[in-house]
């Protein structure tokens, strides 16, 4: 059956009809609870592969936030066959590229090599999946690397500052509320202990997922995932809190002086999102009203505020629909020269106003729905980037086959269903505001004050 | 078994060769428009780029003229404004983009090779691309955003301490100035210069026209031709003058308030047709160039935890583009990073590479060479480098063999003769707390 599909895909080039042929994605599950999943893509001899963990810092609690992002540096420090940054040299010595990447709900891992080279990832990921050695002086030298990376990423960085206190502004007991990299403090306070509880905890096979893209076939890396990862014992995870975040009462506003040249505007409303949703087309208009606003040139918000009203410099709305708890729905920009931190949120505030009142054009809509069919397209350019995304909804405990139908549901949405999420879910009472008040930078030190509390050292 | 086997045939059908890289068409348009085109079939969307000699190493006494010249073109064109021309792309799915840096200014666009969306969208950059009208109004508010993002660079360590180490690194050469400008030229440009600085280097002789996708080559053809038919032929530009050493080592200390101090430390490096390319390249790639394997690394990162990132890169550009070191600690302890820094270096220069790290160094970037042309994109980015500084057809072909003859002798030979650490230029931004 495979066979004849590659045949026919094979058929279709020769004949130069550009028709995109759904690639034969097949999906294996072990016994010990490990998922496989391998998307074929013959395009280049190459093949990615990723190893999701069903881990990040939305399953952290206070005083070891972050500890899910210092795990996956120590995941490159030694196991009890392999020695501090051996993996990362077998990799190199094997053309290889690899990284990791740690989100609000997913630890991942990924090496991108020559198609051939597959088993040399399962043998060195299988390794690391459950004989990880936490050694003290190793993690001693790596907190320190976590703390530059955070100070890098977030204390000299304004907007960054703003984001983070504004995400815990808005997310009063969800873990959401902090932020992925972890509070500097609770970096510079982690014990071994503490990185080989969270490893003993999460990393078995049934917590993960490996996702192979590639010039691969799929029954010969189903065998080599047998070989690596069949013996390889699961663990009693512990099942997560639900931590729902409780209703907003009121609406939030928050100020962050740092020394910065430019405001920054922060805006927040709470939203569902595909996995925790009651209405299950909410998520998509959702989806739809960002692209209204800010999905491209044309879209309002460069059209209205960056060029008619000449209101914000640049204006982004941002609004993920696969996240594993209830999510926020972002506008964030800077102002122009001309125009005040209030003049930005009130033109924000006139542009949903009127989504509310009006419904959206069709030759809008039309416009977003081709995009996303264009984008499906676009995307099928990167092994990488499909790997990923087949490994995040797996994650956040969706199934992989909702990629194939977002397109259907994007194209379902109507402008009464984006008119409907607008009035629904754009109110006051669920909105949070940040605002980053730049203060002087005229070269002396920090002030205690935005930077003296979180320090250790 | 036999499954396994006809797939690997269809493999073969449907891949590049691992070795050959992807089979380059080159041609010029009648107006004298170097054309590149690498057939993709397999996804029916297009990838197009035209790459102009026209960037910020063209701005003269007018730092930030290329930038905004190649940002307008966007803004109004053939008495169509900014709107409909983002409306005319984005209706059919089409990105358009455009970007500026020293040496190019380029103009792309993805699009869907499906009709009418590509006729209609290869309009559209053609008419961006040969009728651009400058309107007043959009200039004022793009030169604000300019503006804006050079105030902006402030509140950047980094930022600023790009801006110090070029200015310093290049004196009165045109790589000195950021493709940005500055405020005081930014003030005072006009529409006229931008129009005067676009009939100059917007020019079929000076153009690279890139083409990566599901169309046959007599499609491609005809699209180079549309594409330049109404752009004058005009003529290349001179050719940039060299780049003067550095006689002598320089600190340029920056106060900034920030917790971390940002290093970056660097030399005038090589220019793409350098004789010596393949063994600095490989060189740095085992002294800074790999990530968390290389020497830099292990020093700061790995055995030190001074740093999340350090790095070293050769940007090779028509002239000699800069050899540049980095990385970012707490300001409390930048001075012994960079001590390490020197010290790497240093040492890599007296005792070059072991067997062993050259080894390895050659089996990462050559078993690694399908990763670099595995997707139309990185395709496209190769052909335009490949177009643009005029490498031979055959670099991407002939790229694993230059890598695989560097030897150990070779790269202390060239490290000495073209590193001089006792003569470079050192940025340091941070909070010394004094």
């Amino acid at each position: 059956m495979q066979m004849l599909k590659k045949i026919t895909l094979v058929c279709g080039l020769l004949i130069a009809s550009p028709t995109v042929v759904l690639a034969d994605v097949m999906e294996y599950q072990f016994e010990n609870g490990l998922k496989l999943i391998v998307k074929p893509d013959h395009r280049a001899p190459v093949a990615v592969t990723q190893v999701w963990y069903k881990v990040g810092s939305s399953y952290e609690y206070n005083g070891i936030t972050g500890i899910s992002h210092q795990l996956e540096h120590m995941m490159f420090k030694g196991t009890e066959n392999l020695g501090p940054n051996e993996f990362s040299k077998i990799i190199a010595a094997n053309g290889g590229r690899e990284n990791a990447f740690t989100g609000r709900d997913y630890t991942a891992y990924f090496q991108t090599m020559e198609a051939d080279r597959v088993e040399v990832s399962f043998r060195l990921e299988a390794e690391r999946m459950r004989k990880l050695v936490i050694d003290e002086a190793e993690l001693l030298k790596e907190r320190e690397v976590v703390a530059e990376e955070r100070r890098m990423r977030t204390e000299d960085n304004p907007t960054s500052l703003t984001r983070e206190a504004f995400n815990a502004a808005a997310f009063m007991n969800s873990p959401y509320h902090h932020p992925v990299v972890g509070w500097m403090s609770d970096i510079n306070n982690y014990e071994a202990d503490d990185l080989r509880d969270w490893y003993q905890k999460w990393y078995a096979p049934n917590n993960a997922t490996i996702v192979v893209v590639g010039d691969v076939e799929p029954e010969a890396i189903h065998q080599l995932a047998k070989k690596y990862f069949s013996d390889l014992k699961p663990e009693v995870t512990e099942i997560v809190k639900p931590q729902v975040e409780v209703p907003q009462l009121g609406k939030r506003q928050i100020q962050v002086q740092a020394p910065a040249e430019l405001p920054y505007l922060m805006m927040g409303w709470k939203v569902p999102v595909v996995t925790t949703a009651e209405i299950a087309w909410e998520p998509y208009a959702l989806e739809m009203l960002a692209g209204i606003l800010d999905g491209g040139a044309s879209a309002r918000f460069s059209r209205d505020l960056v060029r008619g009203q000449e209101v914000a410099a640049n204006l982004g709305a941002g609004y993920g629909l696969f996240s594993r708890l209830d999510d926020l729905f972002l506008v964030a920009g800077t102002p122009t020269k001309a125009h005040s931190i209030a003049d930005l949120q009130q033109a924000v505030m006139t542009q949903l106003e009127t989504l509310k009142t009006e419904a959206v054009s069709q030759q809008e809509l039309e416009r977003i729905k081709t995009q996303v069919v264009a984008n499906a397209v676009y995307e099928r350019d990167s092994v990488f980037y499909q790997a990923m995304q087949i490994g995040m909804l797996e994650t956040v405990g969706l199934d992989w086959r909702l990629s194939d139908d977002y397109v259907k549901n994007i194209q379902a949405v109507t402008a009464e269903q984006v008119q409907a999420v607008a009035k629904k879910y754009f109110i006051d009472k669920t909105l949070t505001v940040a605002e980053l008040v730049p203060q002087t930078l005229d070269g002396q030190p920090r002030r205690q004050a935005t930077a003296g509390g979180r320090h250790g050292h | 078994m036999v499954t396994r086997i006809i797939l690997g045939f269809i493999g073969l059908l449907l891949t590049f060769n691992v070795n050959a890289g992807p089979k380059i068409e080159h041609w010029k348009t009648s107006n004298g428009a170097r054309v590149y085109y690498v057939s993709a079939p397999e996804l029916p969307m297009l990838d197009l780029k035209v790459v102009f000699d026209a960037g910020s190493a063209q701005d003269q006494d007018l730092p930030g003229t290329a930038l905004l010249t190649n940002a307008m073109l966007s803004e109004g064109a053939g008495g169509q404004s900014a709107d409909q021309i983002a409306t005319a792309f984005e209706d059919i799915g089409a990105n358009f983009g455009n970007s500026s840096q020293r040496d190019m200014a380029q103009v792309s666009l993805r699009s869907l090779t499906a009709e009418p969306a590509l006729s209609k969208a290869l309009a559209m950059i053609e008419t961006v691309l040969t009728k651009p009208d400058f309107p007043q109004d959009a200039f004022e508010r793009l030169q604000k955003q300019v503006l804006l993002g050079l105030q902006a660079e402030k509140q950047s360590p980094s930022a600023l301490a790009s801006r110090a180490f070029y200015s310093n690194l290049y004196g009165d050469h045109p790589y000195a100035s950021m493709p940005a400008g500055t405020t005081e030229v930014v003030t005072q440009l006009n529409t006229k210069t931008l129009n005067k600085f676009y009939k100059q280097y917007y020019v079929a002789r000076n153009a690279t026209v890139v083409l990566v996708g599901a169309i046959d080559q007599a499609k491609a053809k005809a699209i180079a031709e549309q594409l330049m038919a109404e752009l004058p032929q005009g003529d290349m530009v001179n050719p940039l003058k060299s780049v003067s050493a550095l006689t002598q080592a320089k600190q340029i200390d920056i106060a900034h308030p920030s917790q971390q101090t940002h290093i970056m430390m660097g030399q005038p490096g090589i220019s793409r047709d350098d004789p010596d390319y393949f063994t600095l390249y490989v060189g740095n790639h085992i002294l800074g160039g790999s990530g968390l394997v290389s020497q830099l690394s292990n020093e700061i990162r790995e055995k030190r935890g001074l740093s999340y990132s350090t790095y070293s890169y050769f940007r090779p550009m028509h002239q000699q583009g800069p050899y540049q070191f980095g990385l970012q600690t707490r300001n409390d302890q930048a001075q012994q990073a960079l001590e390490v820094m020197q010290a790497t270096l240093q040492a890599f220069i007296i005792n070059g590479p072991s067997d062993a790290e050259l080894t390895a160094a050659k089996q990462n970037i050559t078993g690694g060479f399908a990763l670099r042309v595995d997707s139309n994109s990185k395709i496209a980015d190769y052909l335009a480098m490949i177009g643009f500084y005029g490498l031979p057809l055959d670099y991407l072909e002939t790229f694993k063999g230059k890598v695989s003859n560097v030897t150990v002798a070779q790269i202390k030979d060239a490290f000495a003769r073209r590193v001089h650490p006792d003569k470079m230029i050192t940025v340091m931004v941070g909070d010394k707390g004094e």
